[in-house]
């Protein structure tokens, strides 16, 4: 028995526009930025001062007050974009088997911002090491264990099937769908609720990036601030939102007439074991996961019509990562088109590997595959096709979509049409 | 503010990032790259956050990537305007 | 021929840091004679907080376990990872450096990350300001560190992961670095070790209601007892080497007992009718492994030391045993409960059990209240031990199993 997984459902939380799945498209499709001044904390004293926001309205979005206080901001977004998944998908989760649906979760941070917040109160500012335990809110503890996270998601949507949160850095989002399909592929569930959230958009994140001075500081001109691949590129810009889909055994999905947007044929990561938040300049690491991932997917490198690109707009990562699409694709990298909608959306660490893992199903979607905004002077050393500007409409039959994180890891997932790969 | 020696920036990396196992950071390493003296980009960036709260100066991202010995640390750290002065 | 891809993997090494020892033979020893590491705590001054009381690894120097340049990047848990993690290597006996590129993986479990340093950098941030926070809070604090670092550390290329399923990752874990196994890699090092002893960890861990406010070591941890109060939190874990059999094999790896059946599942929604999931994951264990409930000679509680959670977990065991079914124990009344390092050492813990044919003992309770139907093992019990169960539980409802096998 050999089994498949179909995406056959999408939800988003993204910043610009108003939310869903169709406002990050129309957003993705028309070149814009979602970059801008911090809003969501006085960001005035800090290096970085710039963000893409999410404009969420939890209540318009359907959560309870109960599910607002207990919850971080990424759990919301977390829940939301689930429940739009679920209904995208036409799925009656209530006539499914329970045991028979798992949740995966990504995360790199956490409720980062929930325990930034709640940090300042029982420490009266930061005036006591011995924190006060009689100011602290009762749902700290699941601030704490972000776990909490699949927690909230799995009761949203039923499920009592496998359900864990995955946290490996900003590759949390692809790692965390790859997780889903290995478990519906190896028989341990039939459907699959996988994606990631964060919502790092708070001192806290911000300072520790300022000190690494990994986010850029072009706070004078917020909107064309992330700019990935471009000589003038100096770090990226921190981002926030969710992307959450139903994964479904490929059969079953059929058998019930779902629209399948793409199948995820392939996936791989690997570590390079070298640095902590520094990348190997030859991006071995990459390219071999990217290499495993097409042959896991019976595609070859000339069969790729996209390329969905980690590219973070930090000096070392764009260079890391075209080294490695040469390095895995060969001669193809140059008439592959590659983009990075991070310069639109920014880079919400755990989140973006599932946001840009939607952006991808529906680059097949629409044929059009989304621009890399503010690429105006490329990198000399940049020298691929990264889709300036303005997306670009074309057949998109495969993607392949890329992540780099701290802690050394690579990830590459492959997404094509079912039809596109004969049954083994 | 007094001039940065030597002695207190090397005294400054063992605080806020270690020391290497085999590397004498007592011996002559003015001219000894970072990288040789077991110090990544990460180490620097904290020791030059540190030297920039310690001193009241602000040293520029350029700066602290072209600083990759500990005299052209020192150079940049004691030519640049203090926030005091 | 047998495919090695099918075969179960095997356990060939092992890296402890637990509060009642730290290295593998002193904890084991401790463990056997029931000597227990709960204690007032002395990472902190918790005596104006409700619980006093944790499980601190004893003996631990940073200056020389860790190397100087790690130091102020790691915070405590990552330091007593990578010790575990270089003692899990060096007992393997393997050299990651003779095998294939990418051949070894890391996948570890995290519930809280470097909350120490953590707490540190949020009081720079918030007493002194945003320039005052560590160029390494960025990773020394988040899920990923212990995997990355110890990546780092040993050069291990090959498919890496993190899991966050509360007191259940560190079973969940186990799983993970099969199924990287079953895709290729030879080897996983994997397992977790975790703590977050500081007065902010302590305040959150307050907040889930679970933590025992009795002052008295011996009274503290009653699982499965009329007393039981909650639980004493500790820091530590195990840190284990999985590795393909057949790749085992090849080397002359000593081998300690075989992944033979894991399940996870998760509980019904709050005010949801249904039956927890534990028993679930306990039978989908076995019936992986292929073992009835008599095959079984021994179950490592989860052992929540709370009324209503043990009663859960002592129906579920009697639903799959019968009553007076099986031995229980729960060596973690020695430790405390280690977040995601707990099931982990409990796995090390069962594996030691197949080796040495000598279940350890659950200390402090006399013995279980009767409504339980428990054989819990209250005095270490020497007998064979060809198949044990693992079971943990990770708050907000996840439930894991394993089965190991000689």
């Amino acid at each position: 028995m050999n089994r498949r997984v179909a995406i056959t459902g999408i939800g988003v939380v993204a910043p610009g526009g108003g939310g869903g799945t169709e406002a990050f498209w129309s957003l993705l499709s028309e070149g814009r930025t979602a970059t801008r001044a911090i809003s969501l904390f006085d960001a005035a004293s800090f290096r970085s001062r710039i963000a893409a926001e999410v404009d969420f309205d939890a209540a318009a979005a359907g959560l309870t007050p109960q599910q607002v206080r207990r919850m971080d901001r990424a759990a919301q977004f977390a829940v939301v974009s689930a429940r739009e998944a679920v209904l995208d998908s036409g799925l009656d989760t209530g006539a499914l088997d329970p045991h028979r649906v798992g949740v995966t979760i990504g995360s790199a941070v956490g409720a980062t911002t929930g325990l930034d917040v709640e940090y300042d109160v029982v420490s009266d500012g930061g005036a006591r090491w011995h924190v006060d335990h009689e100011y602290a809110v009762p749902h700290l503890f699941g601030y704490f264990v972000p776990s909490s996270f699949a927690a909230e998601v799995a009761w949203a949507v039923h499920a009592q099937g496998p359900t864990a949160l995955v946290s490996t850095g900003c590759t949390s989002g692809l790692d965390a769908v790859g997780h889903a399909v290995e478990l519906i592929r190896e028989g341990s569930a039939d459907v699959m609720i996988a994606g990631a959230t964060d919502a790092p958009i708070s001192p806290i994140s911000v300072a520790c990036f300022d000190a690494i001075k990994a986010t850029t500081p072009r706070n004078d001109d917020a909107e064309h601030a992330s700019r990935p691949f471009d000589r003038t590129r100096n770090g990226f810009v921190l981002g926030e939102g969710s992307a959450v889909f139903v994964l479904e055994e490929l059969e079953n999905a059929r058998a019930r007439g779902a629209h399948v947007y793409a199948e995820i044929a392939g996936f791989a990561s690997r570590s390079n074991a070298y640095h902590m938040t520094g990348l190997r300049p030859d991006g071995a690491e990459m390219a071999e996961a990217i290499t495993v991932a097409l042959d896991e997917a019976r595609i070859d490198a000339a069969e790729v019509d996209y390329v969905n690109a980690h590219g973070s707009g930090t000096k070392q990562n764009d260079r890391h990562e075209t080294a490695a699409f040469k390095r895995s694709l060969g001669h193809h990298a140059y008439r592959t088109p590659v983009s990075s909608v991070k310069s639109m959306i920014g880079h919400s660490l755990g989140a973006i590997g599932s946001l840009e893992i939607a952006a991808s199903a529906l680059a097949m979607e629409h044929g059009l595959i989304p621009p890399t905004a503010n690429l105006h002077e490329p990198d000399p050393e940049c020298d691929l096709d990264y889709t300036p500007l303005v997306a670009r409409e074309a057949r998109v039959d495969t993607v392949l979509s890329v992540g780099s994180g701290f802690g050394g890891f690579q990830s590459a997932m492959v997404l094509t049409r079912p039809e596109r790969r004969p049954a083994s | 503010m007094a001039e940065m020696t030597l002695h207190q920036l090397t005294r400054l990396l063992r605080e806020c990032a270690g020391e290497e196992e085999g590397v004498d950071l007592e011996g002559d390493v003015l001219d000894t790259p970072f990288t040789d003296l077991g110090y990544d980009s990460l180490a620097v960036l904290q020791a030059a956050g540190l030297i920039e709260r310690e001193f009241g100066i602000s040293l520029p991202d350029e700066t602290i990537a072209e600083a990759t010995t500990p005299r052209l640390l020192l150079a940049f750290v004691n030519e640049s305007p203090s926030a005091a002065a | 021929m047998t495919d090695s891809r099918t075969e179960p993997p095997v356990f060939t090494g092992m890296g402890v840091a637990a509060p009642n020892g730290l290295g593998t033979e002193a904890w084991w020893r401790a463990t056997l004679e029931g000597r227990s590491g709960i204690a007032p705590v002395t990472r902190f001054d918790a005596s104006g907080y409700p619980a006093t009381l944790a499980g601190e690894v004893p003996g631990f120097d940073p200056k020389r376990h860790i190397p100087s340049r790690l130091l102020p990047q790691t915070d405590h848990m990552t330091r007593l990872a990578l010790t575990a993690a270089e003692e899990a290597l060096t007992d393997a006996k393997a050299d990651p450096e003779q095998l294939p590129e990418f051949a070894v993986g890391v996948v570890t479990a995290a519930s809280a990350g470097g909350f120490e340093f953590g707490q540190r950098e949020l009081q720079a941030l918030r007493s002194q300001g945003g320039q005052y926070v560590s160029a390494y809070q960025s990773f020394a604090w988040f899920y990923a560190v212990n995997t990355g670092q110890i990546s780092i550390r040993h050069g291990l290329r090959g498919p890496s992961g993190v899991l966050v399923t509360e007191q259940a990752g560190g079973l969940d874990v186990v799983a993970q670095a099969r199924r990287q196994l079953r895709r290729g890699s030879r080897m996983m090092v994997t397992g977790g070790v975790d703590g977050a002893i500081c007065p902010w960890g302590w305040t959150a861990q307050l907040s889930g209601g679970r933590l025992s406010t009795v002052a008295d070591p011996a009274r503290a941890y009653l699982p499965f007892s009329g007393a039981a109060r909650g639980h004493v939190p500790g820091e530590g874990g195990a840190i284990l080497v999985l590795e393909d059999a057949g790749a085992a094999r090849e080397r002359g790896a000593r081998v300690y007992g075989r992944l033979s059946g894991y399940a996870s599942t998760f509980d019904p929604e709050p005010g949801r009718e249904g039956e927890p999931g534990l028993r679930r994951a306990a039978e989908l264990a076995l019936d992986e492994a292929g073992l009835a409930p008599r095959e079984i000679d021994v179950v490592f509680a989860d052992a929540a030391g709370l009324p209503e959670p043990d009663r859960q977990e002592a129906a579920a065991i009697g639903r799959v045993f019968g009553p007076h079914g099986v031995p229980v124990t729960a060596p973690k009344t020695m430790t405390g409960r280690l977040a995601a390092g707990g099931a982990a050492l409990d796995l090390g813990a069962a594996l030691l059990t197949l080796r040495h044919a000598v279940i350890p003992p659950t200390v402090n309770v006399a013995r279980p209240a009767d409504e339980y139907a428990l054989d819990l093992v209250t005095a270490a019990r020497p007998g064979p031990v060809r198949a044990a169960l693992v079971l943990a539980r990770g708050q907000g409802g996840f439930n894991a199993a394993v089965v190991v096998t000689q």
